[in-house]
């Protein structure tokens, strides 16, 4: 017993002499201290493309940066938020959904500084003055990227490649979460657009990265008879496996043309650079960060890349001309026009925008013919989670 | 006498009896030269000196008054699931279950904190003291019955143990993949996120005012009640007994199956507990990956304390204290996380070398030909 005792004493000694030794480090601050906790490391092209944001930003703006990469979904995301703000840092970002709850844990722990969640949904019901949530308009760029696949089969059947009722997408999905579903149907409804006949497959893998499991979607879709595949999932695994197949595919958080330079056709990414930036400057300015923060195609938060190879004639000029009237506040992705439920036009749709555990509709969405996604005054992480006719969805376990 | 066959360069002879000293000095030996090894490969990575390195590490995991209490809280899980699976060891039952013991026992604690939480009707509450003792209750037993199960198979048809608890583990993930989809907020999210977190039902309480603490008491009381329980019950000499011979335990007359069965449920318990603690206290949520790999990491905890719980707390120390280490490294210096693996990796590719090195010695080759053998 008392060897146990000694040896506590003596290691709570070490820990206290050892604080005295590492203080210091937080102690001069010339200017904002940003602290960025991320999922996973570079290796994945989702925090990849926070990363490369969060380094931006903070060259833009001037703030020291400190990043903490693959910190798992648990304690080790309030660890990782209480370290960096006892280490100085003005301002937290974290990148993954389920960092969220951990997140609001240390918001409630250190009221003066700043908590910035992507994703997130809880912000707006929460009712911490330090704590917000972001996302984008993804589902502009989806529905741009989907202009370039329907450009893609349309060329498909004009080269008597496929017949007008083959134009079948394949589509791998994470999870049958309200991001996933809203991102793939504005990618159906962009393709529909231009290629009339177009339906779609969708597979779940039941993970954000998953690399074989993608893979194997990939080709399940393939051999299913799919001519044309995207992704929301985060690694290598569909464009590879499309690559191999010879099967043209759109992608998503960047260009994946490295590992498909003869199928790729574009890719919809969320650009997170604005948003780092007006929130530094927000606190450097002393100003108040809004509770959910939505950035759009017009704030340049939303992001195409750079077309591959295998796009179809005609495509740049056909995104740039629907990205205009979607800036100008002419199209809408969700117009309740050009897609059905259950074969009937949407009049009306109560959306799960409080999150509950029991999933209950709570906010009306239809406004002035369109599902009015991550609308101001709702949340900016989306909850369209509608089922619209000519989608399939082949596996809902997850 | 021309064509002699050659002796080789060196051969390696077993050693008989090592003195504790000399066996200590070679671990030490090891350890400095694993430290060295390290620092040599981050000074090439990082372009900081050596002695920079072990600062940073040491700030890693005693930085600040958190971070200590961060570094004890790990190292009081890590310790808690090492001495649940000793006794198992020393009866040379290979419970390799571990990782599936803690996530069901951690399921269970989760389903009370669900089911008798926020998810009940309007109106309808539990007091919050109730649902902590059915959490401890159902973890512990949760936790008893992985342990059970491969322990009855083997009692009854021998079958191998290392395989079934290790194949437990699966069922366990499994069965907390399925619940996690059964409770994930928002839907179709794969995230259960943090349980009750507006009406703390279920939170185990903090002591002395730390939310850290309640592990780290737990674990002192696990580690002296475990030692005690070894060295000193009439449980603890039937297990020796039963680890160095079955045969001679009965011989003697004690019930050798009842011994593996009664020490699995000690064992599977134990870690229902840790379990308990990482929902309960720590994390209040549930994952697949929430006892990430420790029950795994204790067997090599309890293997090289050579099962004596005291120096338990060395060996998961240095496994903490490395881990938290080189995670600060990598965090300064822009560093890919595999190089916390990878100087884990190199520490423990010492350690373990160097038990080679206490039980066998090398022989070199005498430059004189006097044939002695050695």
């Amino acid at each position: 017993m008392k060897k146990v005792i000694a040896l506590l004493l003596s290691l709570v000694m070490v820990a206290s002499l050892a604080a005295c030794g590492g203080s210091d480090t937080g102690a001069k601050k010339s200017g904002l201290k940003a602290g960025f906790i991320f999922l996973h490391d570079e290796n994945s092209t989702y925090d990849l493309n926070f990363i490369n944001a969060a380094k931006e930003a903070c060259q833009a703006v001037g703030a020291e940066i400190v990043l903490k990469t693959n910190v798992p979904e648990g304690q080790e995301c309030y660890d990782a938020a209480v370290d960096l703000a006892d280490a100085g840092c003005d301002i937290i970002f974290a990148d993954s959904f389920g960092h969220e709850d951990f997140m609001i844990e240390a918001a409630k722990e250190y009221p003066d500084i700043q908590f910035c969640h992507a994703t997130g949904t809880k912000a707006h019901t929460e009712g911490l003055k330090n704590y917000h949530n972001a996302f984008a308009a993804i589902y502009e760029g989806r529905y741009l990227a989907g202009i370039a696949a329907g450009m893609k089969l349309n060329e498909m059947i004009a080269d008597g490649k496929i017949t007008e009722d083959q134009c079948k997408i394949g589509y791998i999905g994470a999870f049958t979460y309200a991001e996933v579903i809203s991102g793939y149907s504005s990618f159906f409804l962009g393709a529909r657009s231009v290629c009339p006949s177009a339906t779609m497959e969708v597979t779940f893998t039941g993970s954000w990265y998953d690399e074989t499991a993608e893979k194997e979607g990939a080709n399940k879709l393939i051999a299913d008879g799919c001519v044309l595949i995207s992704q929301h999932a985060d690694s290598m695994g569909a464009p590879t496996a499309c690559e191999t197949a010879g099967v043209p595919n759109v992608s998503y958080n960047g260009s994946t043309i490295s590992v498909a330079p003869n199928t790729f056709i574009v890719s919809s990414r969320i650009n997170w650079a604005p948003y780092f930036e007006f929130c530094m400057n927000a606190v450097k300015d002393g100003n108040e960060i809004p509770t959910d923060y939505t950035g759009t195609i017009a704030t340049n938060s939303v992001l195409l890349t750079d077309l591959g190879n295998a796009a179809a004639e005609g495509t740049k000029e056909a995104i740039e001309d629907a990205k205009a009237k979607m800036v100008a506040g002419t199209l809408h992705v969700f117009d309740t026009s050009t897609f059905t439920v259950g074969g009937e036009k949407l009049t009306s749709y109560m959306a799960d925008v409080d999150t509950d555990a029991a999933y209950q509709g709570d906010h009306e969405v239809i406004t002035d013919g369109y599902f009015n996604e991550s609308g101001e005054g709702f949340r900016s992480a989306p909850y369209f989670d509608l089922q619209i006719d000519g989608i399939t969805l082949l596996d809902t376990a997850f | 006498m021309a064509n002699r066959v050659s002796e080789p360069l060196f051969h390696i002879v077993k050693r008989d009896n090592v003195s504790r000293k000399k066996a200590w000095c070679i671990r030490l030996i090891a350890i400095v030269l694993a430290i060295l090894v390290s620092a040599i490969l981050t000074t090439i990575l990082t372009d900081d000196n050596p002695f920079q390195v072990c600062i940073t590490m040491a700030s890693g995991a005693f930085g600040t008054m958190r971070k200590t209490m961060v570094t004890l809280q790990n190292l009081a899980i890590l310790l808690i699931i090492s001495l649940a699976l000793t006794p198992a060891f020393k009866m040379r039952f290979w419970n390799i279950g571990g990782e599936g013991q803690v996530l069901i026992g951690g399921l269970a604690a989760a389903a009370c904190m669900e089911l008798m939480g926020d998810r009940l009707p309007a109106g309808l509450s539990f007091p919050n003291w109730f649902v902590m003792v059915c959490m401890v209750v159902s973890s512990i037993l949760a936790g008893a019955l992985w342990g059970f199960i491969p322990a009855a198979l083997k009692a009854k048809w021998n079958t191998n143990e290392t395989l079934s608890t290790l194949m437990m583990n699966y069922i366990a993930i499994q069965l907390v993949a399925y619940f996690i989809i059964k409770w994930e907020v928002p839907k179709g999210s794969g995230k259960i996120g943090i349980i009750n977190q507006s009406t703390n039902i279920g939170w185990l309480p903090q002591l002395f005012g730390s939310r850290y603490m309640l592990s780290i008491v737990l674990a002192i009381i696990v580690t002296i009640g475990m030692y005690i329980y070894l060295t000193y019950s009439k449980h603890g000499y039937e297990i020796a007994v039963v680890g160095e011979s079955e045969r001679t335990a009965r011989y003697v007359g004690m019930k050798v199956k009842k011994v593996i069965i009664r020490t699995m449920l000690l064992s599977g318990g134990l870690c229902g507990l840790a379990g308990l603690l990482l929902v309960g206290s720590i994390n209040h949520t549930i994952t697949t990956t929430i006892s990430n790999g420790q029950g795994f990491t204790a067997v090599m905890v309890s293997w090289l304390a050579k099962f004596n719980p005291f120096t338990m707390i060395f060996t998961t120390l240095l496994i903490v204290f490395l881990g938290r280490g080189a995670s600060e490294i990598s965090t300064k210096f822009e560093l890919n996380q595999s190089f916390s693996d990878i100087v884990t990796g190199i520490i423990l590719f010492f350690i373990i070398g160097c038990e080679f090195f206490i039980n066998y010695k090398i022989n070199f080759r005498k430059r004189k030909e006097d044939d002695v053998n050695v």
